[in-house]
């Protein structure tokens, strides 16, 4: 088996890499980590954070890119919470929005959990399962380097996109955004729909 | 020995009837993992061009693709077998934390002359398990009262933010008779 190669990105920078370019893009956050990293990187009302729901992101994502085909919906999860909803990947494949992107941040751990390891550690490849469920281009990115190449992926190019960014384990300070449900989601529609949310 | 005449059973029209409020009920996006009883719907679903349909790997994305339906402005319908219910019960948290719409319609097994066994335990727990979930829960079963009953379903769920299911009776979609 060929050398584990040494993963140096540390989540909150690639986090605040993307959001830099999100213009118009409506996100939604995999429980846990990932809606910290959202959060640290700015709150923002186009965010949706999930607080729970493991393994739903994605689909959260794919029911909101069908209703929202002309604006980039870009779910940003971690791989254990990809893993729990791991058919949906056939389901978005299959689906197949344009304006649809998924992009796992990879430690190969339960991070919030207490740093178990899943099964990306052991070799489980998900753009390579993307891939083969049908998305239209698929990416892993390991350095600074190619994290700037993939950006304009995870924006522009025709979806569905699925891009595995491989972070580090290192310990980031706890960043909360908003929790109440009822109020996230308000907000969200509101910042979408404009009047039309309180229909 | 005489001939007599085989009843005909009345035509089945409910499945035509639940899609004609599905369309009333502005319904967009239709997911679903199927259901034997649930395939004229879904048919006549795939054919309409202006609901988007999704087919799911496992009934919990549907409750979470309904969430995201929402958050966009579309209105979703969730089909499947009273099995997938119990795939569901996590997701439903989603739903109930968001006071966010959701629409089920859910043909029912393990009750009504039900042959199957193993379709006991879950058709049986299928309504106490939505209810305790947070859902609210219409069980039907005089095909008369179904469009009706979905409408109605529709206009709780979408007028006041909450999760509702109609569960359409083993009675109404008709037993197996696993003898022929
Ligand atoms: C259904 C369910 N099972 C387990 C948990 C506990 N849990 C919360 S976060 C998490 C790990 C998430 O790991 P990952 O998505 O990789 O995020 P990371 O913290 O590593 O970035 C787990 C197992 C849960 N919240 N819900
Ligand atoms: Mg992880």
């Amino acid at each position: 088996m060929a050398a584990k190669k040494k993963i140096t990105l540390n989540r909150r920078d690639v986090v605040s890499r993307i959001v830099r370019d999100r213009g118009d893009m409506l996100m939604v956050t995999g429980l846990g980590s990932t809606t910290w990293d959202a959060a640290a990187a700015g709150d923002h009302p186009n965010n949706f954070y999930l607080w729970g729901g493991m393994g739903g992101a994605a689909v959260t994502g794919l029911g909101l890119a069908r209703a929202q085909p002309d604006r980039r919906v870009i779910v940003l999860t971690g791989d254990g919470e990809m893993l729990m909803g791991i058919g949906a990947l056939a389901t978005a494949g299959v689906a197949a929005p344009a304006n649809f992107t998924i992009c796992v941040i990879d430690n190969q751990h339960y991070g919030e959990t207490g740093m178990q390891e899943t099964h990306t550690s052991h070799g489980v490849d998900l753009p390579g399962m993307a891939a083969a469920a049908g998305f239209a281009e698929t990416a892993t990115v390991w350095n600074k380097k190619e994290l700037e190449a993939t950006v304009p992926l995870l924006y522009e190019t025709k979806g569905p996109v699925f891009v595995a960014v491989k972070v580090n384990t290192d310990a980031v300070p706890m960043i909360l955004p908003m929790r109440d449900g009822t109020a996230i989601r308000a907000r969200f529609r509101e910042s979408v729909l404009g009047d039309r949310a309180y229909d | 020995m005489a001939t007599t005449k085989k009843k005909q059973p009345a035509a089945v029209t409910w499945p035509a009837e639940i899609f004609k409020t599905l369309k009333d009920a502005d319904i967009a996006q239709v997911s679903y993992v199927p259901d034997a009883g649930h395939t004229d719907l879904i048919k006549s679903c795939l054919a309409d061009n202006h609901i988007k349909t999704t087919r799911l790997t496992t009934e919990e994305e549907g409750v979470a693709l309904s969430l995201g339906a929402w958050l966009g402005g579309d209105r979703s319908a969730l089909l499947m077998q009273s099995s997938g219910v119990g795939n569901c019960i996590n997701m439903l948290s989603i739903i109930e934390e968001t006071r966010s719409p959701l629409l089920m319609l859910v043909t029912m097994r393990g009750e009504w002359g039900e042959f199957n066994p193993w379709q006991i335990p879950m058709g049986q727990g299928t309504q106490k398990s939505l209810e305790d979930a947070g859902v609210i829960v219409y069980h039907v079963d005089n095909p008369d009262d179904l469009a009706e009953t979905i409408y109605a379903a529709s206009q709780i769920a979408y007028n006041t933010y909450r999760a509702v299911a109609v569960l359409i009776g083993q009675r109404i979609i008709g037993f197996k008779d696993w003898r022929k």
